[in-house]
């Protein structure tokens, strides 16, 4: 008997959250996406507006924010695959690091496409590392992940002077510069159309022609790659047999167990696929998004990319939203890095907005406290002109921390996340 | 024959043989590994060993490496106090960064006759390191969320707004200086060397660092604190029931945890360098993991941890004498910290079996005798 033939498991759970977005009965989830993102692109350019920070929404922000969400992104959907299976990846930051050295090597001696496969590769081993200590020795999730954050930086460290030493420009902490390109693609008419309507920087409109051309324009191949995978992850993970396998085992495992499913093969399946996400999204850190490898390149994207799997709700859908607002908060700090200041605006009108809300439905005490976060951020933006860039490089990481003490109240996790499982143990 | 049984079972021999032998197989297991990845990569494991062979017999060694040791074991007690309640706090790192800071910031600006001076010191990187503990621990409590990604972001902030603060309010630049440096404390807020030998020396820190070690113990496992606090660890659910606040556990936890990791940094500001510079050793609170795992989060293996991984770092430079790249050592350290946490879970895993196996048996015998 397969899975499919049953009752789906899924089907039994409570219907789950569509993401950061929350719940509109009568709408369909597309035209919800359709509201929220108008109303998203309306408030920036209100914010744009009266900032004059024509960086918040220029095709340069967008274009970097859309590259700079495919690293975060793919480790989200490593953090996904691994954690739909119930193996929590703290690990992810390291799997990505072996993914940048692997993936700088192979395109150093092979091009960049055996690059990005090769730093895939790397990034399977740190996986299959994690799935032999927590599924096979049911080690802590969490120690394991630690651990395979220590050694893979430490590899990767002995590797470079292995493979660097003798090389020129080459050293301990990073790979000899490339030639080779991943070719980039612009969508002729479009993109060049658009540019005397966004430099009229009207209201919306503007805004609109912006965020079109930095779709548009110079897209890596790469990064459409990405896209696809995040397509295919999603059909695999709620279109197929092995999917709901995968997903059941993660609800529960015993249930699946009981009903025939290999549990511990998907198992290492999930966490192999998880170190292999993680792989793509390091190589794409250094071969796309630099032309070397560096020590320290992911600077903690794994950790963000694990705090977009958490904000989108454990779903491809909600991460792909969460992996471009974390892009583009990282885009924003390295290509408009005087439009920052211009965020505490945003911020402070998204809490008149969420104060409006609590006042209405009577919750006074959560209103004032939104309020006065509010009037702090409005002072912030009349009294800051110019962030320092040691500051302004922390963006990413502030929002991050604000978004998962926002949204992470209503979220549904995999019921079985993070529990030992051992075969024919069930109770 | 009864008495017999019951005295056999108190001692259970195979177990503790278990336990004994755990640690020499992960040193075995993990040796093999470096071993292996060295003789793939073309490095002669004889070579690489015997440099560290002969490094033991050396005094100074020993005196580096109990140097290295004790702001380590500091570290790894912060990480464990979180670990005993199933805690991770990953933001050792950026609350030992924050103490630095501060401590320079409070030490430059009072005068103090030499000990008070150095105790407030080290009361207030306790209470910086706390203080910046407290906003992950309210989130954990009020927001849910983890404190795993929440102490690795706040590293990253702590990281971006010392390097401002630093750079805007403490550096002084002078003409042909290299690192710049924050003003110096003065004398009376020094921490003396307890050993100094030629350039070894070893700070009298490794005082704070055995009294928190003993305090750990009695904290952890003497006190209705401990108590509450393993009980929180091992069964939220069954603590809760008996009227533990797992909310106030984990606030307490978290900011007793950046508390202590507040003094990671102080052998190097009060003992060492008595300024905030741009050459501190960082990395000191991911360290501390790796060696409060290795530890097994108890105050004796931690010390044996501590050790380990000091010797390790200080024999590092005198590999590359020998033309033996020195990152071998991190992955040695690396491998190390897997091979025990496995072996452990094993023989974890042997022992339980065996008791199980023993107690159906006596249970088997107590029946054959009834019938």
């Amino acid at each position: 008997m397969t899975l499919t033939a049953s009752p789906a498991p899924a089907e039994q759970l409570p219907p789950p959250a569509t993401g950061p977005v929350g719940r509109w009965p009568g709408l369909p989830a597309w035209q919800r996406t359709v509201v929220v993102v108008v109303g998203a692109l309306a408030v920036m350019s209100l914010v744009r507006v009266i900032s004059g920070a024509n960086g918040l929404t220029s095709q340069g922000t967008i274009g970097a924010a859309l590259r700079l969400a495919v690293p975060i992104g793919m480790a989200g959907l490593g953090g996904i695959f691994a954690e739909r299976v119930g193996i929590v990846n703290i690990g992810l930051e390291g799997m990505m690091v072996l993914g940048t050295w692997f993936g700088a090597y192979g395109a150093y001696e092979f091009g960049p496409w055996w690059g990005l496969l090769l730093g895939v590769a790397g990034g399977a081993l740190g996986g299959l590392l994690h799935a032999i200590a927590t599924v096979t020795f049911n080690v802590d999730h969490i120690i394991s992940g630690v651990a395979i954050n220590i050694v893979g930086p430490g590899l990767a460290r002995f590797l470079s002077v292995i493979a660097y030493d003798a090389e020129s420009g080459g050293s301990a902490t990073q790979s000899p510069r490339r030639s080779g390109e991943i070719a980039d693609i612009t969508v002729p008419g479009i993109s060049s159309g658009l540019k005397s309507l966004e430099d009229r920087h009207w209201f919306f409109v503007s805004d609109v022609a912006g965020v079109v051309r930095g779709l548009t324009t110079s897209v890596s191949l790469a990064t459409i790659a990405a896209a696809v995978i995040l397509v295919a992850a999603s059909f695999l993970l709620w279109r197929t047999r092995f999917g709901l396998r995968l997903r059941a085992i993660g609800e529960n495992p015993y249930s699946a167990e009981s009903l025939g499913v290999p549990v511990l093969r998907i198992k290492y399946g999930g966490v192999v696929l998880s170190g292999m996400c993680a792989g793509f999204g390091g190589a794409f850190l250094s071969i796309v998004l630099a032309s070397i490898y560096r020590e320290g390149q992911t600077g903690g994207k794994g950790f963000i990319g694990l705090a977009t799997m958490i904000f989108g709700n454990w779903r491809p859908g909600g991460l792909a939203a969460g992996a471009l607002l974390f892009g583009y908060s990282d885009g924003l700090q390295l290509r408009a890095s005087s439009a920052v200041p211009a965020l505490f605006l945003l911020a402070a009108i998204l809490c008149a907005l969420v104060a409006a809300v609590d006042v209405a439905r009577k919750r006074f005490v959560a209103a004032s406290i939104v309020s006065a976060a509010g009037a702090m951020f409005l002072i912030g933006y009349l009294t800051v002109d110019e962030l320092a860039d040691s500051l302004s490089y922390l963006t990413p990481y502030v929002v991050t921390l604000v978004v998962l003490a926002t949204s992470s109240q209503r979220l549904r996790p995999p019921a079985a996340e993070g529990q030992p499982y051992r075969r024919g143990e069930a109770h | 024959m009864k008495t017999a049984s019951i005295t056999r079972r108190n001692v259970n021999w195979g177990n503790i043989a278990i336990s004994l032998a755990a640690p020499l197989v992960a040193l075995l297991v993990a040796t093999g590994l470096t071993s292996a990845l060295m003789a793939i990569s073309g490095i002669d494991p004889a070579d690489a060993f015997s440099t560290l062979g002969s490094r033991m017999s050396e005094r100074t060694a020993w005196i580096d490496a109990t140097q290295r040791a004790v702001p380590l074991y500091i570290s790894a007690i912060a990480v464990a106090i979180g670990f005993k309640m199933n805690l991770f706090n990953i933001g050792v790192e950026g609350q030992y960064r924050v103490a630095m800071l501060t401590v320079v910031a409070v030490g430059t600006s009072v005068e103090l006759p030499p000990v008070l001076h150095v105790t407030l010191c080290i009361v207030a990187a306790m209470a910086a390191g706390a203080l910046w503990a407290t906003i992950p621990a309210l989130l954990k409590v009020y927001r849910g969320v983890s404190e795993v990604i929440s102490t690795i972001m706040l590293n990253y902030i702590a990281t971006g707004v010392l390097a401002f603060l630093f750079a805007e309010v403490f550096a002084i630049r002078e003409e042909g200086r290299l690192n710049p440096k924050s003003e110096e404390l003065p004398k009376s807020a020094w921490m003396p060397n307890l050993v100094s030998e030629n350039l070894h020396n070893i700070s009298g820190f490794i005082f704070v660092a055995a009294a928190l070690g003993v305090a750990y113990y009695v904290l952890v496992w003497k006190s209705r604190f401990g108590f509450r606090l393993r009980a929180s660890g091992t069964n939220p659910t069954a603590a809760r029931t008996a009227g533990i606040d797992p909310k106030r556990m984990v606030v307490s936890a978290m900011l007793l945890s950046g508390a202590v990791a507040g003094l990671v940094g102080m052998p190097q500001v009060l003992g060492d360098k008595h300024a905030y510079s741009s050459d501190l050793q960082l990395g000191l609170g991911f360290s501390g993991i790796a060696v409060a795992l290795l530890g097994r989060n108890s105050p004796v293996g931690i010390i044996a941890a501590a050790m380990t991984f000091g010797f390790l770092d200080s024999a590092a430079p005198f590999l590359d004498l020998e033309s033996i790249p020195k990152e071998i050592v991190v992955i040695m350290q690396g491998v190390l910290v897997l091979t025990v946490v496995v072996v452990y879970e094993i023989a974890r895993r042997v022992k339980e079996r065996r008791t199980q196996e023993r107690a159906s048996r006596s249970l088997d015998a107590a029946l054959a005798v009834a019938s």
